[in-house]
């Protein structure tokens, strides 16, 4: 094996070590699973609206329902192993989100309560967060600049 | 049943069709470009909280309903529309509070049930 020297050929070398990853499967995959889930949030609604309730409330239940379940596939370990065939599928949702502050919340339970289950808990979910709390935060002061949002007026 | 008659059979498939197409989009990033999942949930809940506020995202929920609403571009959208909102009534400073109280729910589900999850599980040895 010829000696790597710049970092280019050692892209090279590692795209030809690593396994093409069956994209056409996945992406099949992950719509059936993010379409299904999906798919329960809407039943759900259709439930919440039958019953009387706004589309605002509908939604803010559909959200905490779908969290529960997806704690509750976590706890039972599950989750992880739909992921595995499912990728973005159980990723792009808010199954995901509720897994990734769910699942190290579990994992760094033997570090403690405090700097274990409190502080790891938001590896992921931290990030996600801070940039969408931020753009929203952006989003109001644009609004209030231009006083418009201003796509719909095209 | 009176409830199965009145349920919106078109709005069901439109959800799983549009929400399945997200995470297509999620899935193809993933393949292609080796981001991390964390990254990944970062572009999509900013793009996301972009699209809200231009208001494009609000015609795809109230084409498509859950179909829009439950993928993390939702939760984007729910932060954008709600600090929105409250710069309506607000001004300046409902800037900073629209966003959260909006997406309060999610954000104080997630993390209660995550912590009630870490009470009950026992710590488990993973398996080499």
């Amino acid at each position: 094996m010829k000696p790597i020297n710049t970092p280019k050929e050692y892209q090279e070398y590692v795209d030809k070590k690593t396994p093409n990853s069956p994209i056409t499967r996945n992406c099949i995959y992950a719509f059936i699973v993010g379409g299904f889930i999906c798919c329960i949030g809407q039943f759900i609604m259709e439930i919440c609206k039958y019953r009387g309730l706004n589309t605002e409330i509908s939604s803010t239940i559909v959200s905490i329902i779908l969290i529960f379940i997806s704690m509750f596939l976590t706890a039972l370990n599950l989750f992880n192993k739909i992921g595995k065939f499912a990728g973005a599928g159980s990723l792009v949702p808010i199954t995901g989100f509720a897994n990734s502050i769910v699942s190290p919340a579990m994992e760094y339970k033997s570090e403690g309560y405090v700097m274990g289950v409190g502080a790891k808990m938001f590896t992921v979910a931290g990030p996600v967060l801070v940039y969408g709390i931020s753009t929203s935060v952006l989003v109001g002061i644009l609004y209030l600049i231009f006083n418009t949002q201003s796509i719909t007026l095209v | 049943m009176d409830f199965f008659n009145n349920i919106d059979w078109s709005m069901l498939i439109k959800a799983f069709v549009v929400g399945g197409l997200i995470c297509v989009i999620g899935q193809i990033l993933i393949d292609k470009t080796k981001l991390t999942p964390a990254r990944i949930l970062v572009i999509f809940v900013t793009s996301g909280a972009i699209l809200g506020g231009l208001g494009i995202y609000q015609k795809l929920i109230n084409f498509a309903g859950a179909g829009a609403s439950v993928p993390l571009t939702g939760f984007g959208n729910l932060l954008a529309k709600g600090a929105i909102e409250k710069v309506k009534s607000d001004g300046l400073i409902g800037a900073f509070t629209g966003g959260i109280s909006a997406a309060s729910a999610g954000i104080t589900a997630a993390i209660v049930f995550g912590y009630i999850a870490s009470l009950i599980s026992k710590p488990k040895i993973k398996k080499q």
